[in-house]
């Protein structure tokens, strides 16, 4: 059969159609234009190019040995500084325009400390609103090295209730000698050498007193008029000194 | 007649155009590589250590459901590296609370959305619970990457599954076909956002962020080719599993510990 002319033009024309199509296609189109490879290496240099935030866990060795050394040995020691202090990395290049925030607050440790029961056992966990409550965790444990506070174990032998009373009271970082002078005998012989006990108003206000006498004292204590606060009673008839309670 | 003569011109006139064309963008886009499968280039670096090659690296990452606190602090640090909205259902890692009850329902919840329903384990008798973080499982057989119809989503020859975000044409169809959920639309940039293993911090050395930060180290993460990693050593002393194995995804998340229930 003869094929028409028309039809084998047509068909070269096609054929020459087709053929440029796929030389523009592959060899003329760059392969920058259509290789996803190129693409990718682009997007992966631009991950990589991402800042860093967190410095990690051996940046901060060089300038706070001493908390570095203090954690390594506590509880904490798996807590890397970043995990509290947040992202630190530009604090690690300009330490004098950026520092880390402190997390000073009551809210932030039981973050991992509150009770939950799907934590797993024997993780420290603590009850926060029956635990010390509204004191800073940090003034009784140390962020750093977070022992359960101790009192000395010597009083506490035989004064186990009073100390445990203390410990958990506002004035449980105060020591039994602070305010009561033990002699050494105390230990062997108590009922024969008694210790001192606070005898007037003014030794509560050296740390109480809103004047001038308090000035050395902690600044956490919360301070009273000692001229009229309590009238004329002595501070004990009021507050029992080992759970002292002010504030209602 | 004329009318394909003046076609044919224009054609003879079109190719040599395209030719210029061609050189210059072969010219922009500078030498072409090899091919081979994306990675940073192995540029020298200044302070004389070894050039990265990611041809010489495998990531993934282990996670031991015994240790996990649930304390959130990773998913509150990949937020911070990542720049992950600050806001709820963002979220390239977060943990779930398993609740499995004695009747034998499983209630899961997602802890890192803030909200804590206390109730829900007080009803039931409970029979176990735990937590059980989760991020991208950077699969060997991606779903994600197959669905993507603009090839933005790929994995990196060192295996992190990354996302092109130039390409990116914010279908959705990746986050459909992700059987773990691991996938969101950043909704500034509208494109699709996930879990890159921190492929900036770790190309230099660094841990990803929330391995970084996990206080009772839950998370391992290491080089599945370095015989002495800790990933590998983690998957040696471990009895290992993958969340939906049966998916044949291939999961570069092993987890120790994980309850049959976990899915
Ligand atoms: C180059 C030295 C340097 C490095 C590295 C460094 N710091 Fe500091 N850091 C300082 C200096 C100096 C200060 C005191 C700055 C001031 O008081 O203005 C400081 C202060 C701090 C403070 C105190 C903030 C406060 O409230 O008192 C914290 C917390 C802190 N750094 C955390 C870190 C952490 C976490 C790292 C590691 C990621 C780190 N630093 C690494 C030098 C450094
Ligand atoms: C468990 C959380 C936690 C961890 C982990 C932690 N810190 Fe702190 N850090 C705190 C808290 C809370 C304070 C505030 C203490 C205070 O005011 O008494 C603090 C205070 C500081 C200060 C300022 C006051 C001071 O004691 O010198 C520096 C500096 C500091 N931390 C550095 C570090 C470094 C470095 C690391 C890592 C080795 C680290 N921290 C790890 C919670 C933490
Ligand atoms: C990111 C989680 C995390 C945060 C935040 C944190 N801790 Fe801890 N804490 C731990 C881990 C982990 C341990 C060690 C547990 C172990 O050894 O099993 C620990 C141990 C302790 C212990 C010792 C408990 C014991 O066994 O006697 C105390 C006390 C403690 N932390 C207090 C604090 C205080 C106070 C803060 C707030 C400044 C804090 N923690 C914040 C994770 C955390
Ligand atoms: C008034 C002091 C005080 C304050 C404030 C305080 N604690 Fe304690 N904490 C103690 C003492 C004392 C113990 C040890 C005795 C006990 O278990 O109650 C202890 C024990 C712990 C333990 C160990 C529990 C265990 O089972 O091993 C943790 C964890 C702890 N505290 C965390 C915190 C946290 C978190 C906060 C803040 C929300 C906090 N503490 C506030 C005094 C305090
Ligand atoms: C060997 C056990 C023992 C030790 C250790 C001990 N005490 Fe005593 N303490 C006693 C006894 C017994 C009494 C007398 C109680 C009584 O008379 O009802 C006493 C009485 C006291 C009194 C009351 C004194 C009075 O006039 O009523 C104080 C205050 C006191 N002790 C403080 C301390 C302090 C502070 C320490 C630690 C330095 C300490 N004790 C260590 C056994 C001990
Ligand atoms: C803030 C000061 C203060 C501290 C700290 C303190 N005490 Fe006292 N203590 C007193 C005062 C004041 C009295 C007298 C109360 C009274 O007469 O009602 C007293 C009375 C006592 C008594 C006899 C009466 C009683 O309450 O049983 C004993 C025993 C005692 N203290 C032991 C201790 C021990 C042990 C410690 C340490 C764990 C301690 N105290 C810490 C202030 C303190
Ligand atoms: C060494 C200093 C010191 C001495 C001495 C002292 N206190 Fe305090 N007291 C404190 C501090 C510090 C606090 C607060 C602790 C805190 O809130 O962090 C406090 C708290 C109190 C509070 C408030 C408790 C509350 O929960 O609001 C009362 C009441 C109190 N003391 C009574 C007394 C009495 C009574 C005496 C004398 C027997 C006394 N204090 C002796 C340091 C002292
Ligand atoms: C007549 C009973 C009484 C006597 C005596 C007494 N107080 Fe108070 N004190 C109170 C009451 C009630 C409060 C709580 C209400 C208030 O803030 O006034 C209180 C509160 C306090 C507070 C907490 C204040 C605050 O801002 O949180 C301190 C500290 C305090 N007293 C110390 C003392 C000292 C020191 C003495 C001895 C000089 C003393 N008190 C004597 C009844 C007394």
């Amino acid at each position: 059969m003869k094929v028409p002319e028309q039809v084998r033009r047509l068909a070269l024309l096609i054929a020459i159609l087709a053929g440029v199509t796929l030389l523009a296609r592959f060899v003329l189109i760059p392969r920058a234009l259509v290789s996803t490879d190129l693409h990718w290496a682009e997007a992966v240099q631009r991950e990589v190019a991402k800042p860093v935030k967190f410095a990690g866990a051996v940046a901060c060795q060089d300038c706070h040995e001493d908390v570095v050394v203090k954690k390594a040995k506590g509880f904490h020691k798996g807590v890397t500084c970043e995990t509290c202090h947040g992202p630190a990395a530009k604090h690690t290049e300009e330490p004098g325009a950026v520092t880390p925030p402190a997390p000073r607050d009551r809210r932030f440790c039981p973050a991992c400390h509150t009770y939950d029961p799907s934590r797993p056992t024997g993780f420290p966990q603590i009850n926060p609103t029956a635990h010390n409550p509204l004191k800073p965790c940090i003034s009784c444990h140390n962020a750093h090295d977070p022992v359960p506070p101790r009192v000395p174990r010597e009083c506490a032998a035989c004064h186990a209730q009073i100390e445990r009373t203390k410990a958990v009271s506002s004035h449980a970082l105060i020591a039994c000698t602070t305010c009561h002078k033990a002699p050494e005998r105390h230990k062997s012989a108590p009922r024969a050498a008694l210790p001192s006990k606070p005898e007037t108003r003014e030794f509560c206000g050296t740390c109480h007193s809103a004047g001038t006498a308090a000035k050395d004292a902690p600044k956490e204590a919360p301070k009273v008029d000692l001229s009229t606060h309590g009238g004329r009673s002595l501070c004990w008839e009021c507050h029992y000194p080992h759970l002292p309670e002010g504030r209602t | 007649m004329n009318e394909r003569r003046a076609f044919l011109k224009g054609a003879i006139v079109f190719f040599p155009a395209g030719g210029i064309l061609s050189a210059l963008a072969r010219e922009a886009a500078g030498a072409e590589s090899a091919g081979g499968p994306p990675g940073p280039a192995p540029a020298g670096q200044p302070n004389g250590k070894k050039a990265y090659n990611p041809a010489d690296h495998l990531y993934g990452m282990g996670i031991e459901i015994d240790k996990c606190i649930g304390c959130n602090r990773c998913a509150v640090a990949c937020k911070a590296e990542n720049d992950v909205p600050d806001v709820p259902f963002y979220f390239r890692t977060w943990v779930e609370r398993y609740t499995i009850a004695r009747d034998a329902e499983v209630l899961v919840e997602n802890i890192s959305l803030g909200s804590r329903k206390e109730t829900a384990q007080d009803v039931r008798e409970v029979l176990r619970t735990f937590f059980v973080p989760k991020l991208c499982n950077h699969c060997a057989n991606p779903p994600c990457v197959q669905v993507c119809p603009v090839k933005a989503t790929f994995t990196t020859a060192d295996g992190a599954v990354i996302v092109d975000d130039k390409r990116c044409i914010g279908c959705r169809y990746c986050i459909q076909a992700c059987p773990y959920g691991a996938r969101y639309l950043h909704p500034k940039t509208k494109t699709a956002d996930k879990c890159t293993f921190c492929y900036h911090r770790v190309v230099k050395g660094l841990q990803p962020a929330c391995v970084e930060v996990c206080p009772t180290q839950a998370r391992v993460f290491g080089d599945l080719k370095s015989k002495a990693s800790r990933l590998v050593r983690f998957t040696r002393m471990n009895k290992i599993h993958v969340l939906k194995p049966q998916l044949n995804t291939e999961p570069k998340v092993y987890y120790a510990q994980l309850d049959g229930e976990v899915r």
